[in-house]
């Protein structure tokens, strides 16, 4: 297990390096940060001076290697539009963004997945092929036309939720979350059934698609020839052996959920960091950009990591290879 | 063994599968019973429909498939009419099955114990701890040291030979009547065959369950069963003992499978065998299935299906060899 550890976060640290990497090219050569933060009276002593002041005229290497220190620190430098440190401000509109991905993630896991095992064991029925249409439409129909279609309704015609924003938020630490207060519940139903109907939709179909190969196994065939249950075939045995490219599925597309909240977080304004980096692209706030791009790859690598220790925890086979080093017996 | 009542009596089953093309007949007015504590070896080509009949005995027919004939009767009660939900709770309870390939008949998530408590609870009115001991004493029965701890692993911690020990058991879990064997060595070595065979004929006598042995396998007929039934094209072509049935063939295709058994005294030049191949579904010749292939073929075998007498030792052939006196 713990061979296998060091190889994930070796694995990992690679990728955060190269991402780094690419940040920092953007922050460097995208535009002159100078000209971006000075205006044009700017003398060329002032210039000179935020230029030292911003390590600027170091080597391409010492810039670089400051660059990721100052990143590992959690130093993204100070954001050109409103002056404040880049850092603080991915840290506030974090939480925003995080609640949001739970409610979805949770909502496609809760809904996808009894839809998946009815679509596969009732294959033949009337409410599977509706299913099958209507997941169709929900890969298809864009989220942001979904959003746009839920405010109308629920919040224009019904006024029965909100259209905008989180509603009240409860501060718990630097933790802003909007779980605990009524109008926050309720802001959060409408994000979350537009983040989360394509992830419903996949979710549902990846079941589908591994349950009806796992109920030709010969260890199902085996199951229903000792005359188990069928509730026991379908969600003990059958559904147990689906679960691992669920896992893998959902824990990337947490990853995608964040990158995609930001659609969804532009059509109900909701103050996270998909907001943030809309915001930041329309003013070319480089600091910001780098510092999501940073944020987010981070994200994404620490939960394909936490993905590939599941697996260990999910599949006995994979704990026992570990333990002997990759060379387990088959 | 005719003095006792049969644990399973199969009286002219007929399946047939239906596509496109009209229904195919898979087997053919099967008929056979097998005695308690009896192992009946069902051998033949793939293709014979062997593994089918045994699949219509314990029910898991899959569509397009269908029982379209027959009756099979379970100690004189029909099962073959039975809904699903009634036919969960016989098998396992009183037919049990042994699939052939025991690295993929276990699930591979789950403990041998969990899976053999499960299958004890589903139909035994035992608790967790009652089921668990028995799940060790049925391993221990089959022959798997330190059951006690051996029962919380997983499946790709044993051995091909030792899983089969634990399919067995599972089969076994709720004692029944009848297990139905499918192929249950031919995905093992042949020096782990004999354990698996013998350990067979051992349950089989101590527990007194009858054995339906479904195999290609001469040999491990001629090591295991008591009584035999030769297939060919979904029909039964030959039944009896199996000394008499191995030694004195009555029909040409038995005749010609036992021929071409390589021996181990007469070191033959070239390997015997019957020449052409078994016909297809939806090409099976008018009359005796084999006539294509038999030599002693005449017109009358072109013409009429031949019967299966009731007896002993008896094949459904116009022109039987005879039996050497």
């Amino acid at each position: 297990m713990l061979v296998f550890l060091i190889k994930r976060l070796t694995n990992a640290a690679a990728v955060m390096f190269a991402v780094a990497f690419l940040a920092f090219m953007i922050f460097r050569f995208v535009g002159d940060p100078v000209e971006l933060m000075l205006n044009e009276q700017a003398s060329q002593a002032q210039r000179d001076e935020l230029r030292e002041r911003l390590g600027l005229n170091g080597g391409f290497l010492v810039q670089f290697a400051t660059f990721v220190a100052n990143a590992m620190r959690g130093d993204f430098g100070i954001s050109y539009r409103n002056q404040q440190e880049v850092f603080t401000l991915i840290v506030e509109r974090f939480p925003a963004t995080f609640e949001l991905v739970i409610v979805a993630t949770f909502l496609s896991l809760a809904i996808g997945i009894p839809l998946g095992v009815y679509a596969a064991i009732r294959r033949d029925s009337f409410g599977a092929h509706l299913l099958q249409f209507v997941s169709v439409l929900g890969v298809s129909l864009p989220s942001f036309a979904l959003g746009i279609l839920f405010i109308l309704i629920f919040s224009v015609t019904l006024q029965w939720l909100p259209a905008f924003g989180r509603g009240e938020v409860v501060q718990l630490g630097w933790w802003s979350t909007g779980f605990l207060t009524p109008s926050g519940r309720k802001a959060l139903i409408l994000p979350g059934i537009t983040l989360s109907l394509f992830q419903i939709t996949l979710v549902m179909r990846l079941v589908r698609a591994e349950m009806m190969e796992t109920m030709r196994t010969d260890f199902i065939r085996f199951a229903r020839a000792r005359g188990l249950l069928d509730r026991s075939i379908h969600f003990r045995h059958a559904l147990r052996n689906c679960l691992m490219p669920v896992i893998t599925v959902t824990g990337l597309q947490i990853g995608n959920l964040i990158a995609f909240a930001l659609v969804t977080e532009t059509v109900f304004q909701w103050p996270g960091m998909g907001l943030l980096f809309v915001q930041a692209v329309t003013f070319v706030d480089i600091p910001v950009m780098a510092a999501y791009l940073m944020v987010v790859s981070f994200i994404f690598v620490a939960i394909n990591t936490v993905v590939d220790l599941t697996y260990a925890l999910v599949d006995p086979r994979l704990r026992q290879d570990a333990i002997a080093g990759g060379s387990g017996g088959r | 063994m005719s003095s006792t009542a049969p644990v399973l009596s199969i009286r002219d089953l007929l399946i047939t599968f239906t596509g496109r093309h009209g229904a195919l007949t898979a087997i053919d007015g099967v008929s056979f019973d097998i005695a308690p504590g009896e192992i009946l070896g069902v051998v033949g080509e793939s293709g014979a429909g062997k593994s089918l009949t045994g699949t219509a005995v314990i029910g898991l027919l899959d569509p397009p498939g269908r029982i379209a004939g027959g009756t099979i009767l379970l100690d004189g009660e029909r099962i073959d009419t039975l809904s699903q939900a009634e036919m969960r709770k016989i098998r396992g309870r009183k037919i049990g099955a042994i699939f052939q390939d025991p690295l993929t008949s276990l699930h591979p998530l789950l403990t041998i114990g969990d899976q053999i408590i499960e299958t004890i609870r589903t139909h035994l009115p035992l608790d967790h701890a009652q089921a668990r001991a028995r799940a060790i004493a049925l391993l221990q029965d089959v022959g798997i040291p330190a059951a006690e701890t051996r029962i919380d692993h997983h499946p790709h911690q044993f051995s091909g030979g030792m899983r089969q020990r634990v399919v067995i058991a599972l089969a076994l879990a709720a004692e029944p009547r009848l297990i139905i064997a499918d192929e249950p060595t031919t995905a093992l070595d042949v020096s782990i065959q004999a354990q698996i065979t013998t350990l067979l004929k051992r349950l089989c006598r101590e527990h007194g369950t009858a054995i339906m042995l479904v195999t290609h396998d001469m040999g491990v007929i001629a090591e295991t069963a008591d009584r035999v039934a030769v297939m060919y094209a979904g029909r039964i072509v030959e039944v009896g003992p199996v000394s008499q049935v191995t030694r004195q063939p009555r029909h040409p295709y038995t005749a010609g499978l036992m021929a071409s058994i390589p021996g181990m005294k007469a070191r033959e030049a070239t390997l015997r065998q019957i020449d052409g191949a078994m016909p297809r579904l939806n090409a099976i010749p008018v009359g005796c299935a084999f006539n294509p292939r038999c030599e002693r073929a005449d017109a009358c075998c072109r013409a009429e299906k031949p019967v299966l007498d009731k007896g002993r030792h008896v094949a459904a052939c116009w022109h039987p060899l005879e039996a050497n006196p």
